[in-house]
């Protein structure tokens, strides 16, 4: 209650006021790496934590991409058949070029994948906003879609990438660069950019506000329309990233690509403590929701307490101690 | 203090009775005090509310009317002080408490589910069943009777989505009194009314008062207080000023106790008299299903009010206007033709609108004061490609010291202002995209006198600086003290205007009621038009 009190100009005390929505999923990143330690040494090796961290990328660059969508308070269910069909049409066009072009072809490739990528997502995104459908079922009806054209177009096989392409594409998965290896680079460069977007941009301002409160954006001259089908837009153009990176991994595109990554995503996001009901997004959280999740699956692989097969049962677990938590910061 | 000791010389002391006679009172309250941490929100409140007693609670916002109201409710427990009931010691720990003691409370803000019927709203958690199955047809029954005491004239099938505002306020208050009460608070419940609605409300408070009943009675709106309570308690700043008989004080009285300071008049003195240079001209506007065939010129310098009852079409004309909604209308601002699609192309041509539902529409109430105040003018505030945090900073200090909202941190967030400063800020949102016209639906709806006051200052100097301002309000003596000329709407259309010495309340309600309902063609069309 804001009894008669004193303004006072020039203070700015509660910007140090950190709440747990901000600062949870690291303090979680690291109780994880502390008790992983305890349970197998091994764990904390920096070629382990490498691997673990390069196979959380592509969740990242999806869940940073999920979370302009969330925080505008969207939803996209069909990022991961949106990137097998991405990984599908890339590896189809640049077989196809290779032999004019020859390496030339990769960099073209990647140039179809952000294009398919960007128009998948506006798809989805004027699905949503102009023709007025529930974010869930329009982005439910796109993820089969997706599924389904990749699956057609391998004719239900897999669809490999042309030889003589792949030992020049193999670095953007395997490479490293100073040590680090480069899906890891480009996903903190995916989440910078991210995060200068989301908290420096007029863009961030008006995501947030849509989010929050459509009516609020509305009456304020901000169009909910554009903001909210950017935001698919953007989430597109994450998935392509992802599905470049991950072209050289497994070097084919086949129908089961990206099975249930929606699910990783949007946990990873909710871990990341941005609220799925919109709101401000937290980028970096979401970078560490991923890599807790690929953790929590690592650690099960490297101990013997639970089984392996148990891994989306625990990550089903920690999504709903992630809810609980937002919910009890929520109400003080 | 002064004013409180001489107004309570003349009758404070002579309240142990009452024209019931019976002494023992429905609820007592004693040394009743609330802290959160080492903030004392109430300190020491003592009160009796007698049976067939209207006891109105008034206060600025910030008084403590709203702690008080939810220590009496069971929403909160008091930190000391003790409650009693008839003589019997009572403790809430939870609202369900209070009810089974025969305390019900009339929400100010409207909380029933609209998706379902009037009848499932009136029985909602307490149905009536015979063996597994609910018995629909005892509840009809039941809700006819309830909304035909109150003489509220909904059907009991009808979708609380599909009556108007005011029904639901009835509804709302017919579920409270489905029970047998001892004591029915109500928290502001006018402040959604308007007119002829507030009358049916009051009569409402008075059948009680008649039935025996005790009502608490909350409320900003003075002339009520002073037409119905038999005594009021005044709070100021968490403290207990008095409680005086109701016929002693008049409404000054009443503000003074709550200020605790004379108040300079609420009206400000006119300083200037409007241009006859046309600023913003509609013509023939319509918005589809709310208002139809509506013209109007504002000037430059000039408030112009607009009346009318809840649901005559007002605020949607107005949204329809600046492109929030479907209509259509000829547009002329400063002599230029022009249309707006978009709430930003309104925004951008200097057309501000602030909305009546500031907690809904006007303020993200979880974010800071910052970007709320400058979510509307994103554009002008952050010209490159990364926004001025600096620069949003020192509009937000200047804001806060040009519009006087009082504020524990600038780092606050919006939802932690009073109503008060809430309306101040939302103020400060709108004019910092410098428009020329300036709409302004519902300026102080729910908000305290002395907030009240500087608003209307702030409109006077807004025209005083040659700019352009709309007033759309359901507080007649509002639009009469601020106002050069008022037109009044009834069921979408324009039904007169009023200017000068006509501006009583009386035409207006004339108007805004059962003036002569227009033809399809308007008769009044444009003639008494500039």
């Amino acid at each position: 209650m804001a009894v008669m009190t004193e303004s006072a100009p020039g203070r700015r005390a509660l910007d140090l006021n950190v709440s747990w929505t901000d600062i949870g999923p690291f303090l979680a990143l690291a109780a994880l790496l502390v008790v992983g330690y305890l349970i197998n040494p091994d764990f904390l090796s920096a070629t382990n934590l490498a691997n673990v961290i390069t196979r959380s990328a592509f969740i990242a660059i999806i869940a940073v991409g999920a979370t302009f969508v969330i925080s505008s308070g969207g939803l996209d269910l069909s990022v991961g058949s949106m990137a097998a069909f991405i990984t599908g049409i890339t590896i189809m066009f640049m077989n196809t070029v290779a032999p004019h072009a020859g390496s030339w072809a990769i960099p073209a490739g990647m140039a179809v994948a952000i294009l398919v990528g960007l128009l998948c997502g506006l798809a989805n995104g004027l699905i949503v906003t102009v023709g007025r459908i529930e974010p869930f079922i329009a982005t439910l009806g796109t993820m089969g879609i997706f599924r389904a054209l990749i699956t057609y177009l391998t004719d239900g096989g897999t669809i490999p990438i042309d030889r003589s392409l792949r030992e020049a594409y193999r670095p953007v998965y395997f490479g490293t660069v100073a040590g680090i290896p480069v899906p890891i680079l480009i996903s903190i460069a995916v989440a910078a950019v991210a995060s200068f977007i989301l908290y420096k941009m007029k863009y961030g301002r008006k995501c947030a506000a849509v989010g929050a409160n459509e009516d609020v954006a509305r009456y304020s001259g901000i169009s909910v329309i554009r903001t909210r089908t950017v935001a698919y837009i953007v989430q597109g153009v994450c998935v392509a990233i992802a599905a470049i990176c991950y072209v050289p991994r497994l070097g084919a595109a086949t129908p089961t690509t990206g099975q249930l990554w929606e699910l990783q995503v949007i946990t990873a996001v909710v871990i990341g403590g941005t609220a799925l009901r919109g709101g401000k997004g937290h980028v970096w959280g979401t970078v560490a929701g991923a890599v807790i999740l690929e953790l929590i699956a690592n650690l099960m692989v490297l101990s013997d307490f639970v089984s392996e097969y148990l891994v989306a049962a625990v990550q089903g677990v920690i999504i709903i101690i992630a809810m609980l938590i937002q919910r009890f910061s929520n109400s003080k | 203090m002064s004013i409180a000791a001489n107004i309570a010389g003349e009758g404070g002391s002579t309240l142990s009775s009452n024209a019931h006679g019976s002494l023992e009172p429905v609820l007592r309250a004693q040394q009743l005090s609330k802290q959160y941490g080492p903030v004392t929100v109430l300190s020491d409140v003592t009160l009796d509310v007698l049976p067939g007693e209207i006891h109105a609670i008034i206060g600025e916002n910030g008084a403590g009317k709203s702690t008080l109201m939810r220590l009496l409710s069971g929403y909160v427990e008091p930190s000391r002080g003790t409650l009693s009931m008839s003589g019997h010691a009572v403790k809430f720990a939870k609202p369900s408490q209070a009810q089974d003691a025969g305390i019900a409370l009339v929400h100010q803000e409207i909380l029933l589910a609209e998706g379902l019927t009037v009848t499932d709203n009136l029985f909602l958690g307490r149905e009536l069943s015979r063996g597994l199955v609910v018995d629909d047809r005892t509840m009809r029954r039941l809700a006819a009777e309830k909304l035909a005491q109150i003489g509220c004239v909904v059907s009991p099938r009808a979708l609380v989505r599909d009556v108007s505002l005011a029904d639901r306020q009835m509804v709302q208050i017919a579920r409270a009194l489905l029970d047998d009460y001892k004591l029915v608070i109500f928290d502001e419940p006018t402040a959604v009314l308007t007119g002829g609605e507030v009358e049916r409300l009051l009569e409402i408070v008075l059948r009680l008062k008649a039935h025996g009943i005790a009502v608490l009675y909350i409320s900003h709106r003075l002339d009520e207080v002073q037409r119905v309570a038999d005594k009021v308690t005044v709070l100021r700043d968490g403290k207990m000023v008095g409680t005086y008989p109701g016929k002693t004080l008049s409404q000054m009285d009443m503000a003074r106790l709550m200020v605790g300071r004379e108040l300079a008049a609420l009206y400000p003195e006119r300083t200037a008299a409007p241009s006859d240079v046309p600023m913003l001209s509609v013509r023939n506007a319509s918005v589809p299903g709310y208002a139809e065939d509506v013209s109007f010129t504002v000037h430059k310098g000039e408030i112009l009010g607009f009346a009318g009852m809840v649901g005559a079409g007002r605020t949607e004309l107005f949204e329809g206007i600046i492109g929030l909604r479907p209509a259509a209308a000829k547009v002329e601002l400063e002599g230029k033709s022009i249309h707006f699609q978009s709430p930003r192309a309104a925004i951008d041509a200097g057309v501000g609108y602030l909305t009546e539902d500031r907690k809904g529409k006007g303020l993200l109430l979880q974010e800071r004061l910052a970007p709320n105040l400058t979510l509307s003018a994103l554009g002008v505030f952050h010209p490159g490609l990364s926004m001025g945090r600096r620069r949003e900073a020192e509009a937000l200090e200047q804001a806060v010291e040009a519009y006087d909202i009082r504020l524990k941190s600038l780092g606050a967030k919006a939802g932690q202002l009073s109503g008060g400063n809430q309306q101040k800020l939302l103020l400060a949102k709108v004019l910092l995209t410098d428009p020329s016209v300036v709409i302004i639906d519902e300026p102080t709806r729910g908000i305290d006198i002395a907030n009240k006051a500087q608003i209307y200052a702030f409109i006077q100097e807004l025209v005083a600086k040659g700019k352009a301002c709309i007033v759309i309000s359901s507080e007649m003596q509002e639009l009469i003290g601020i106002c050069d000329r008022i037109l009044v709407m009834r069921e979408g259309r324009i039904t007169g205007e009023v200017s000068g010495a006509e501006m009583t309340e009386s035409n207006v309600a004339v108007l805004a009621t059962s003036g002569p309902k227009p033809g399809p063609k308007a008769k009044g069309g444009t003639e008494w038009l500039s």
